[in-house]
This record gives structure tokens, sequence and C-alpha cells, in this order.
């Protein structure tokens, strides 16, 4: 195989793969009950289309919203509505939530049918159904799929690059479903394809999942127009604007979108979540959850109901193996560390991880000046004297070196030796800065 | 299942992410610079034998208790183990003639940690290399000792290549040059033993190569440019030890890859402009001292462009 592409700048963490790249995707049972939160996208909040002690089916839509930026929420459980109430939300602060009691009766809603097959439907039709079914961008971002679908007449699309990168450590998610339904992810390319009427995909994946990469080249046999590329293992590859770069040679225009240079980017777990909505018509409520480091007694893979609580999923992983230091949702590089258990998986939960120790939090020391902070770059910005012009205050200075191109990968505090909180204070300045423009304009 | 093997009464430590960092830290590097200057040392202690040896360990001590005393006198947490008063103290010895007064040796550290380091704030904050403004303020403070030269084993006066030039007769080989069995300071006869370290800061990139890269080029350039030998001038003198070991100081030079070429070049410069026309036979200390004030300017020149931003046209 060859060597792969890549882009500039990047880290190389440890993996940590291992512990759950071999274990094949395991359903969890789904609990009791379940919290759904009425915001898991980026865009509007949803409104409650359900109240307290109504009976909901499974699939049924429980929440919507009327601007365009937005998806709706689904029940991913059969039961009766509990409650809605305000819950903590995984990335932070707190969320209005539709909280149900499941009756373990598995009833489907009666809208879930099959929406035909993909040769009978038009791409206005594939975008009904992407935004009907409540699909986000399961990489993480969760920008809503639909909207990506619908550019502005001036921006022609020419590619779809699928994301299989999956290059945060202990993250498998991805890997397995690559591995273990590659036919579901070729499928939902093909609608994504169909949806943007271009007929060119591209599917990143990183070196060290040869399986997948395997599996995904197999099931890509006889549709012409999808490529599998293999990429070099580098941290942030699966970073929208990086993997572009690596694939095509292209950087997308600061502040700018992909559209912009006629790209549009989805995850590999997105895709699959398109075939499923068209083939069963279930909407968005399962996902699949890498549990893993060394603070969780069995490592593994599990497809998870949306609203399943973090203590749930933990459990069904057999429990911790001493005392957490550390529970953090997401990849170790950007994911948020939780206070309380008891917050639901969304959307957006790639991974749930403990540790037992902490892996940073040491004082920091003064800056020596050592640029390593600017070899790893991805955005080729100063770091240490951005993160600097915002501790000193100096936004307009810290703009015009950049601080607004910071995709926020964190691979500069990653390689700090003095532990310098430089994408820290990097992020808190362009929320100032956004804040500030916001403020200007309203 | 067993319920509650799951309970949130564990104490969760809440966290900024990243979450995870690499195993490198200032110590690390710090410790790494003295693993790479010990070839340095090793070939000085040859050369010079025993006197290499007590003149690089009162050095040291000097800086370290100097630290130690201006840490304590300024209530600042003591930072004498992390490495960096030892880097400063071996290069300040390693830059000394080995007939060097002890005291004056002692001399030159105290100064180096106060003058070129504490004064500004500790680690990280001095505009200048320390050993070198110690080198500078004891060549100004005791120029006669500074100068005095003996070969190396034998110990008897002699003069350096350098001195050699400048009296029109070079007697010196390019293979004594570079195994360092010629006058001069403790550690910078030595290319070879340089060399060895130098590699070793590359691999373990503790320096980057634009610095030696372009200070060397240059200096090969301007030697050609005026019908000079470039290969004596890189043996010559301090340039191999200036080039690998204080130019690249990380505190004391740009961030940027950009401007790493131009202080390179610019010390380069300076250094052939005091070699070829200068009163001092060797210019490696000042060139890069003149070229530590100008790194702040050379950063704010020389932003890099950030991935997206369109390349402005004339």
């Amino acid at each position: 195989m060859s060597k792969g592409r890549t882009f500039r700048g990047g880290i190389h963490p440890i993996g940590h793969k291992e512990l759950s790249a071999t274990k094949a995707i395991k359903v969890m049972t789904p609990p009791a009950e379940v919290i759904i939160p009425l915001k898991q996208h980026v865009g509007a909040c949803c409104k409650p289309l359900v109240k307290k002690g109504d009976i909901v089916n499974k699939g049924q839509k429980i929440g919507d919203a009327d601007a365009f930026v937005s998806a709706p929420i689904h029940a991913p459980v059969s039961g009766v509505v509990k409650a809605i109430e305000s819950c903590w939300h995984p990335a932070g602060g707190k969320v209005q939530a539709i909280v149900i009691e499941n009756d373990n009766e598995e009833r489907l809603d009666p809208s879930i049918t099959p929406k035909g097959e993909l040769d009978q439907l038009d791409a206005d039709a594939i975008k009904t159904i992407v935004r009907e079914a409540g699909i986000v961008g399961l990489g993480g971002a969760t920008f809503p799929t639909h909207v990506k679908l619908a550019p502005p007449p001036d921006k022609r699309i020419q590619t779809l690059i699928i994301n299989g990168c999956e290059c945060e450590p202990y993250l498998t998610c991805d890997h397995r479903l690559m591995v273990e339904h590659p036919d579901r992810i070729i499928d939902g390319t093909r609608a994504l394809l169909k949806a943007l009427g271009i007929s060119k995909a591209i599917i990143g994946i990183e070196l060290n999942k040869p399986d997948a990469i395997e599996a995904m080249q197999r099931a890509a046999v006889g549709h012409a127009g999808i490529e599998i590329v293999p990429l070099k293992l580098k941290y942030p590859q699966g970073a929208e604007r990086q993997l572009i770069t690596a694939i095509t040679g292209k950087e997308v225009p600061a502040g700018g979108l992909p559209m912009d240079i006629g790209i549009v980017v989805n995850n590999v777990g997105t895709a699959a979540a398109i075939q499923t909505a068209i083939q069963t018509g279930m909407p968005l409520i399962e996902r699949i959850v890498t549990v893993s480091g060394e603070g969780v007694k069995e490592p593994q893979n599990l497809l998870v109901r949306v609203g399943s609580r973090c203590s749930d999923v933990l459990e069904a992983a057999g429990g911790f193996t001493g005392t957490p230091k550390q529970v953090i949702i997401g990849g170790p590089l950007t994911g948020t560390t939780q206070f309380d258990l008891s917050v639901p998986v969304t959307k957006c939960t790639s991974g749930i991880l403990v540790f037992n120790q902490l892996k940073t939090a040491r004082e920091p020391d003064p800056c020596i000046r050592c640029g390593r902070c600017v070899d790893v770059c991805p955005a080729f910005l100063v770091p240490t004297t951005i993160a600097r012009y915002v501790d000193g205050g100096k936004l307009n200075e810290a703009v015009r070196w950049g601080l607004l191109n910071c995709i926020e990968c964190g691979s500069c505090s990653y390689v700090c030796p003095a532990n310098r909180f430089l994408v820290q204070s990097i992020k808190l300045g362009k929320q100032e800065v956004q804040a500030e423009r916001h403020k200007k304009t309203s | 299942m067993e319920r509650n093997v799951v309970t949130t009464d564990t104490e969760l430590v809440i966290s900024p992410a990243p979450h995870v960092s690499d195993q490198e830290s200032v110590t690390s590097i710090m410790y790494g610079v003295v693993i790479a200057l010990l070839p340095a040392l090793i070939a000085s202690m040859y050369f010079f034998r025993f006197r290499a040896l007590w003149l690089v360990t009162i050095t040291v001590g000097a800086c370290i208790i100097t630290e130690w005393v201006f840490q304590k006198l300024r209530g600042k947490p003591i930072t004498i183990y992390d490495g960096s008063a030892i880097v400063t103290g071996m290069l300040l010895a390693f830059n000394l003639p080995p007939t060097m007064p002890s005291w004056m040796a002692v001399v030159g550290g105290v100064v180096a940690m106060t003058l070129g380091k504490h004064v500004f704030g500790g680690l990280g904050h001095n505009p200048f290399n320390p050993a070198l403004v110690g080198r500078a303020f004891l060549l100004a403070a005791f120029p006669a000792a500074m100068i005095t030269w003996t070969s190396p084993i034998d110990g008897v006066a002699t003069v350096t290549p350098l001195v050699q030039m400048q009296m029109g007769r070079i007697t010196s080989s390019y293979w004594d040059m570079f195994i360092g069995n010629v006058g001069g300071c403790l550690g910078e006869t030595s290319a070879l033993a340089i060399l060895i370290g130098g590699l070793y800061l590359l691999y373990k990139r503790y320096i980057d190569w634009r610095i030696p890269v372009s200070y060397l080029g240059t200096v090969g350039i301007i030697a050609l440019a005026f019908g000079q030998d470039p290969v004596f001038h890189w043996l010559a003198g301090g340039l191999m030890l200036g080039a690998f070991f204080m130019a690249t100081d990380m505190v004391t030079s740009p961030i940027t890859r950009k401007g790493k070429w131009l202080f390179g070049i610019g010390a380069g410069i300076v250094l052939m402009v005091i070699r070829l026309w200068g009163g001092y036979p060797e210019g490696v200390s000042y060139s890069i001292l003149l070229m530590n004030g100008f790194t702040p300017l050379l950063d704010h020149v020389t932003r890099p462009r950030s991935y997206g931003e369109v390349k402005t046209r004339a």
C-alpha cells in the first residue's frame, strides 16, 4: 500500500485504539429511561411536539423547529413522556430535554416505513428524508446534514468527501462501522451524491485501519466515482479542512466554507445513518459509542440509543476498573470532561472515556519559545504568540496573527513542554471576539 | 447485571481540552541539551586536561548558586533543577580560555545568571543568550585574560587559528581544527565533538536546522566572495559551537521559520564583518548577541501565512 497523503503540521499521539478496535459492535439494551435534549445540533433549538403524560412510539418525531438550520429529534424508545425539564448537556450548560420512560415494547411509529429504492428517489426526496430523520454530522460537529446538501446556487459542488479518518485517540466507532457495515456507508454515499447531483466521492481512511480500508475497497467495487484514499496516520486529519487538503491539496479559504471550493464533507457515520433512513425509514435514534480508557472494565463499541445516560453506558461496559479521575465525552484532544454521569448520550457522542489518572494538568512553566506549537499547528499559526496576546487582552493583535483561523484541534497544547494553556486561551479569545462582533451587528 | 457499579459520588476533574499531552517537558529538553554538550566536554577534557573539568565545574556551580540566591531573594519558586542553569554554565565555560583564573570564571557565571537571565524575569524572558552576556562581560572586564591562549595537551602559550589569520600565516591544519587540536576556548575547538552533539539536538528536534544552515551558509558565501577559505572560517574560532548551541537557543532566537532564516543570515553577516574588518579576531558572540536584539522584530515582521489565507498580490 502507498504511503498515503496528508496535510502539513499535526501530531502523533498514542492511539490506544487496540483497547477497542477489534471489538465487534454490541447492541446495548435500551435503558429504562432516556433523556432527549432538544438541542443536539448546530442551529435553532427544537420545540417539543409532545407533552408530559403523552404516549410515544419508537421513531416518533418529538421535537422540531421552523428554522432551516436545525434538526428534529425523535423518540428512541416507545413509552411515556415523564417530564420536560432542563438537564445538563454533555457539551456543557443546561438544555431543555424530554424524559421518556421506556415501556420496553419497542412499538414502532406508523411513520417508520421504507422510503423505497435509491434509484427511484430524486435529490429533493433524499434531502427531505435526511432532514426529517434528524441527521446531523456524526463526526462531532453536529451540523445539520440537509443544510450541507443545499448549497446556495452560486456554489457549484464537484466533490463529496467522506471522512473515515477517526484521528482522535481511543475512538474506534467509525473504524468498526467501516469494517462491519461498509455497504451501508457506500449506499449512504451514493444517496449523498444523488442529493448533491454529482458523481465523484472520495473516502479518506487513515493507514492504521487496514481492515477498514480493505472492507471499504471491497464494498466500493462496481461503484464508479467512489474512490477510497488511504491517508497517513496523523492528528487532526479528520478535521474538515485538513482532510480536504490531505486529499485534494487545496486549501479552504480562511473564514470560508468547504463549499467555496466545491467540496462537501460528511462523516462515514452520517452516510450510514442516511442509508438507514432510506432503507428502513428509521430516523437517527441510535449511534455507535466507543467506551474506552484504562478506567473502563470492558472497553468496547456499543450501539446505544440516544438519550441513554452516560452511567448506563458505562455500566453496560462493565463499570470502572478503579476510582475514575476523569470522564470525557468525545476524544481526548477535543472532548468535554463530565462531572455528572447522568448526562445523556447525544447524536454526537462518539466516545465515553474514563481515565483513572490525569494525563495533563501539570502547572504551566514560562514559554521557552521552543516553537513546537508552530511546527505542529495545522492552521500554520504561531499559537504561543496568539495566546500571549489573548492573555494580555490585545484581541486586535491576536486577530491579526490569525486568531480566528484556529481550528481548535489542541495540537499546540498537546506538544507544549511548558504545559501552557495555548488552545484554551485561543478558544477564549475567539469567543470574546465573536461576542464583540455579535454585539456590534445587533 | 449488578446495579450501582457506576456512581457519581467520586470526585471527577473538569478541565478544558486537550486531556492528554506528550511527555516532553522544559526540564527534559534542558537535560537533552546537557547530553548534547557532553561530547564537547569530553573533547575539552582531552585537549585541555584537568583545567577544563575544573572551569566547567565552578562555572556551572556559580550559575546554579546564583540562580538559587536570586530566586530566594525574590521569593520566587526555586528552579535550579530544571537544567537551564547547567546549560548556561557549561556554555559559558566552553567560551573561556583554559588559563582563565577561577575567580573570573565565577564572576562570569554570576553575571550570566543575573544580568543575562534573572533581571528579565528568569527562564523564557531573557532577550539575550545568558552565557554570551557572561562572556561579553568578561571580554570587556578582563580582556587580557580572555585572549591568552595555550596549546592543547602540553599547555604552552600559543595563538588561535583566527589570530594566525590576522597575523597573515595560518599554520593549523584542517584536521587539527576539525578534531580540536588547536588553541582556543575550552569547548569550541573540536568541530567533530560539536557536530556529534549538534546532530543529536537536530535528531531530538531540540534545535531547528534553519539557523545553523543559514548561519554557516552565509559565512561560507561571504568568505568565498572575499576570496577566503570557507572551510577555514567554519572550523575556526567559536562558529561551530555558536551555530549549533548558542544561535539556536530557543528563548533568544525567532520562533517563525522565516525569522530563523533571517536570524542566521544576519548573524553570518555580522560575524564576517567582524572577522574581516573588525578589531577582534573573533565575532561569534557579538554576532549572536546583536541578532538576539533583533529577535522580537524578526518575529513581528515574519508572521506566517495562515491556512486558507490568500497570498497577498503586489
